[in-house]
């Protein structure tokens, strides 16, 4: 994927903002409950693991494991031409978090599960950077 | 344990013809499957009080994915219903199913057509197939995805086969399962559809066609993934004190499984390796004294291989993670082996019915229809299953 594809862009609304918006400042950001400490993936109007509404957004390192992975080869979408990597990850603070993403900048043969990564912006608009991510190193 | 699904009985069966392109109305197709099912019980229509279909009404975006709603089908027969429910939002397919046994079970109803219609081989013509919601998007650039699609859609994520491929990644991570072994699902398949004569695709298949043919999203092939048709199936589910007076004997549903304990999303569900037919299967054997080891044959949702070979491992025919080593060789699947699957061609071979032909083809055993591809030693027990990722369902059926 030297070559940006077209990318169907998420709907951002004032619920995920924070999510979407992130990367402007180079952050990877999740909803965070005061309460219990959880991240709350997707956006909710509520903790689901302690049910109160004391939550704000907040940036997490951006460090993540592979969780698996597929090397796609079927052209689904006009303009994102396979073959392309669509992963699984699961986030450093709190790997229950999981993120369906593409992994870039790895060459195929060097794919592992478990693999450490990090977050990787793409600007799409103003207001819309997808997280991916990249091989970290140990 | 009131195990109220035993008041449930499967007394009829129908399907329309089956094939690519047909360029038929899918509602007529749906009303030959349903009439049909209703002379397979001996019964008339004036005898069905209750209707239930999956997913409900045809829906922008997703070409072809379902012929007809309730509405639809209660008019176009004029049936007189006193219960009636149609959706997507059910635990697999044959949810419908399900909840026809609970309607039936509790004297909402005393009859209930259940129905199915797919027309993705029309809908979807001489084009490729299509992601999920991407018929959205156009092309213009201004489509935004929302609810779960935002997840999936901007990385190129747009089918299930994307998102159960990298199930199977990780089972074949954590436990070693090959694409040799995965490939029994298929050429198993392709077997009992070349003694299904309506089944799609009946030429033998080598595992050598499996492991040359293109690849879709690796691990899985052109052959791993389910060939879209046209086609309706039906099923009456009748009381069972009502069903005295249909023309066969009564299919008894012994138990079904319709949990799902974990998150119902395609990503974040704690176990990506099984997903709702870990709790679907764990269910329905909570439901019932017989084992795995009392079944005579099972039909297993194959919309993607590996589904197969989870629901296998789920319903405990072997042990978690085994699944690949279970099915080496194909012996044990076989239609002479110790758990005949999928022995009308599955979705893979005979076409994509979307979860109603596994049913189907698990009466057809039971009731010794099977002609050419039925299970010697007339089999009693049956199990059904349709779903994969965080949608499952799963029947337990009896001819006792």
């Amino acid at each position: 994927m030297s070559e940006k594809p077209f990318r169907i862009k998420p709907a951002v609304t004032d619920e995920n903002e924070h999510f979407w918006q992130g990367g402007a400042d180079g952050e990877l950001r999740f909803l965070r409950c005061k309460a219990c400490r959880s991240y709350i993936h997707p956006p909710a109007p509520i903790c689901g693991e302690c049910l109160t509404k004391d939550y704000a957004p907040e940036a997490v390192s951006g460090r993540a494991r592979l969780v698996t992975y597929t090397v796609n080869h079927q052209p689904w979408i006009p303009g994102f031409d396979p073959p392309y990597v669509i992963a699984i990850v699961e986030i450093e603070e709190q790997p229950s978090v999981r993120l369906t993403t593409n992994l870039v900048n790895c060459e195929i043969d060097d794919i592992a599960i478990g693999m450490p990564l990090r977050v990787v912006f793409e600007q799409l608009d103003d207001e819309t950077y997808l997280p991916l991510f990249e091989p970290a190193g140990e | 344990m009131d195990v109220l699904e035993r008041k449930a009985a499967l007394t009829g069966i129908g399907q329309s013809d089956v094939g690519r392109r047909l360029n038929r109305d899918p509602l007529e197709l749906t009303v030959d499957a349903c009439l049909a099912a209703i002379a397979d019980a001996g019964l008339t229509r004036d005898d069905i009080d209750g209707l239930s279909t999956y997913p409900g009404p045809p829906i922008g975006g997703a070409a072809g994915f379902s012929g007809a709603g309730i509405v639809d089908i209660h008019d176009i027969l004029r049936l007189k219903l006193d219960w009636y429910c149609g959706g997507p939002e059910l635990p697999g397919q044959l949810g419908a199913v399900i909840n026809a046994c609970a309607a039936v079970a509790t004297g909402l109803a005393r009859h209930v057509l259940c129905f199915r219609t797919v027309y993705e081989s029309t809908a979807q013509g001489g084009g490729r197939r299509r992601g999920i919601g991407v018929g959205g998007a156009g092309g213009g650039g201004s489509f935004r995805a929302g609810g779960f699609m935002q997840w999936v859609l901007p990385y190129g994520a747009a089918s299930a086969a994307n998102w159960i491929a990298m199930m199977a990644r990780r089972h074949f991570h954590e436990y070693g399962t090959t694409r040799e072994q995965l490939g029994q699902i298929a050429l198993n398949a392709r077997k009992n559809a070349g003694r299904n004569p309506k089944a799609i695709y009946r030429d033998p298949m080598t595992m050598d066609d499996y492991l040359n043919v293109r690849m879709v999203s690796d691990p899985f092939c052109l052959y791993d993934c389910d060939v879209p048709v046209d086609g309706s199936t039906a099923f009456v589910v009748s009381a069972v004190d009502a069903a005295k007076d249909t023309r066969k004997k009564p299919l008894r549903v012994e138990a079904v499984g319709s949990a799902l304990r974990g998150r119902p999303s395609w990503d974040q569900f704690d176990d990506l390796t099984t997903m709702a037919l870990r709790d679907a299967s764990a269910m329905m054997w909570e439901r019932t004294d017989l084992t795995p080891r009392d079944v005579d044959v099972a039909e297993l949702y194959d919309g993607f291989s590996f589904i197969a070979m989870a629901w296998l491992e789920a319903l405990g025919f072997c042990g978690k993670g085994e699944g690949g080593p279970f099915i080496e060789g194909g012996e044990r699947i076989a239609l002479d082996g110790e758990i005949p699957l999928n022995t009308h061609g599955g979705q893979l071979s005979a076409g994509r019915l979307h979860g109603f032909g596994f049913l189907h083809e698990a009466c057809v055993q039971l009731w010794g229809e099977g002609g050419e591809r039925q299970v010697a030693g007339e089999p009693g027990v049956a199990v059904a299953a349709a779903g994969g990722g965080p949608l499952g369902g799963c029947l337990l059926l009896t001819n006792d």
